[in-house]
């Protein structure tokens, strides 16, 4: 990791936002790392968790919300559920990565392409039609030989629908986002 | 015999990439004289990508399914996706403050009360069904056969919001498949995570660490692994032979939905429960338990002559 001027970089707005939208108390954190020892993914990161929340802490904007952690983490609730101070984690690094998104960082692109991809899919259809999402995922990133090892193990089974289920209601799934994006939501 | 009813949320890929799971759990519920109302015009909760986006959108997309539910006077919705019902509860759970509803319901044409409970099929299959019922219904027991219970990551996480078994040791599945019959290991990875969605964006993650899962159910002798999850069903599956590679080992393990084992010893059709649906054969998994029972039977009768 590299060296980071504390005083200098220390943004005040940063911490008060984080804990405002994550509804958490951020200096409950004292660093006893059992975040970073359950979470799958830290082999992974730039930054393991704890650090994350030790820059958090610290204010560092800019080095908290570039970095590719927050685009790996899979949710999968390990570092909220075995915190002794009860900092719900997981939220944190959503909270994290909402913020990244409206600045325009995305350091893993393939892996933003593919949670809009996927989002595109719920928007237009209301449900996730998956032949669909992982042909635009394709056409986004160029990556045409992604899982191209899987078409034979999965077609034969007749579990990948070649058109998509539409709710009825496309046109409330069309405003759920639409009144997102117009009350100033990031997409 | 009085049987339940609830409110049933399939969630997307039920429709696809979980067709079996979707198929045997509607066969199971049925079988236990649990009566499945399909949410009308249920969408998509949101799954992983909304809440990396929003929190307000995520309970969103979850909120018009509950206030679907609402509409129809039921109190219960259970899906079969871990997935989908950590966003159900998530958002049920936000929505307790007033302000947070409201700009959830902000999104909105149909606003959302908020008070419909969601639940997983495991949940109400052990806890309303019960292990006595499912016990009784057995006509085909899983005599023989090693089955390693994997719940996946979010099915009892985190406890606050989940309210279901043990967060660390979940025990309700193993009880199940106890209860079948079946010869279950205590697999320690029970909760850890299997990769999740980054099999499409960084395969090399879902690799390792399905690889790791593999690794123990073989190491413990399994015969088969069971899941609750079609995330983790898909990367178990689908992807065992890129873990395979990753790890150098040749796996070929089974990776079944604990209903598809449900439906198998209920003496549900197999047609319904859609084992052709699975990349790995449990053919041979099976055949073998056959023998075995077979084999017992004549032992027993060996040693009454």
């Amino acid at each position: 990791m590299d060296g980071v001027n504390m005083s200098a970089s220390f943004d005040a707005d940063f911490v008060a936002q984080v804990q405002a939208a994550s509804e958490q108390n951020l200096a409950l954190c004292y660093q006893c790392g059992n975040c970073t020892a359950g979470c799958p993914y830290t082999f992974a990161y730039d930054i393991p968790v704890n650090q994350i929340m030790r820059l958090v802490q610290a204010g560092q904007k800019h080095k908290t919300l570039t970095c590719k952690s927050l685009w790996l983490c899979a949710t999968c609730e390990s570092c909220t559920t075995r915190c002794p101070n009860d900092i719900d984690v997981a939220r944190i690094m959503d909270v994290l990565r909402h913020m990244a998104r409206c600045e325009g960082h995305a350091p893993e692109r393939a892996v933003k392409v593919f949670w809009d991809s996927f989002l595109e899919s719920v928007r237009k259809h209301g449900r996730v039609f998956e032949a669909g999402l992982l042909a635009k995922y394709v056409a986004r990133t160029g990556r045409v030989w992604t899982d191209f090892d899987l078409a034979p193990r999965i077609i034969p089974k007749g579990k990948l629908a070649l058109k998509p289920h539409p709710v009825k209601g496309l046109q409330e799934m069309e405003k759920i986002f639409k009144r997102f994006e117009e009350q100033g939501g990031c997409l | 015999m009085r049987g339940h009813s609830f409110a049933y949320y399939p969630g997307c890929s039920g429709l696809g990439t979980s067709m079996e799971y979707d198929s045997s759990t509607r066969a199971v519920c049925k079988a236990l004289f649990v009566e499945l109302h399909d949410v009308p015009d249920w969408s998509c909760c949101g799954s992983s990508p909304a809440h990396t986006v929003d929190h307000v959108l995520s309970a969103a997309l979850s909120a018009r399914n509950l206030a679907k539910v609402e509409s129809t006077g039921r109190e219960t919705v259970i899906t079969p996706c871990p997935s989908c019902l950590t966003n159900l509860r998530t958002a049920g759970h936000r929505m307790e403050k007033p302000e947070f509803r409201a700009r959830v319901n902000s999104l909105l044409d149909t606003p959302c009360k908020g008070d419909v409970q969601a639940k997983s099929v495991l949940q109400i299959l052990f806890e309303d069904v019960g292990l006595e019922m499912i016990a009784a219904s057995v006509q085909k027991p899983l005599k023989g056969l090693k089955v390693a219970p994997y719940y996946g990551c979010i099915m009892n996480r985190p406890p606050e919001i989940m309210q279901f078994d043990d967060h660390e040791n979940p025990m309700a599945m193993d009880r199940i498949l106890a209860a079948l019959g079946a010869e279950v290991v205590p697999f320690p990875l029970k909760v850890e995570c299997c990769g999740a969605s980054y099999g499409v964006a960084r395969k090399d993650v879902v690799a390792r660490l399905s690889s790791r899962l593999l690794d123990t159910a073989v190491s413990l002798g399994a015969d088969v692994m069971a899941t609750a999850c079609p995330l983790c069903q898909m990367n178990l599956d689908l992807r065992q032979e890129q873990a395979s590679q990753h790890s150098g080992r040749a796996y070929s393990m089974p990776v079944l939905y604990f209903t598809q084992l449900m439906g198998m010893a209920l003496g549900v059709a197999e047609a319904e429960l859609g084992f052709d649906k699975l990349c790995v054969s449990p053919a041979r998994a099976f055949e073998a338990m056959a023998a075995s029972t077979v084999a017992n039977k004549q032992t027993e009768r060996g040693s009454r002559v």
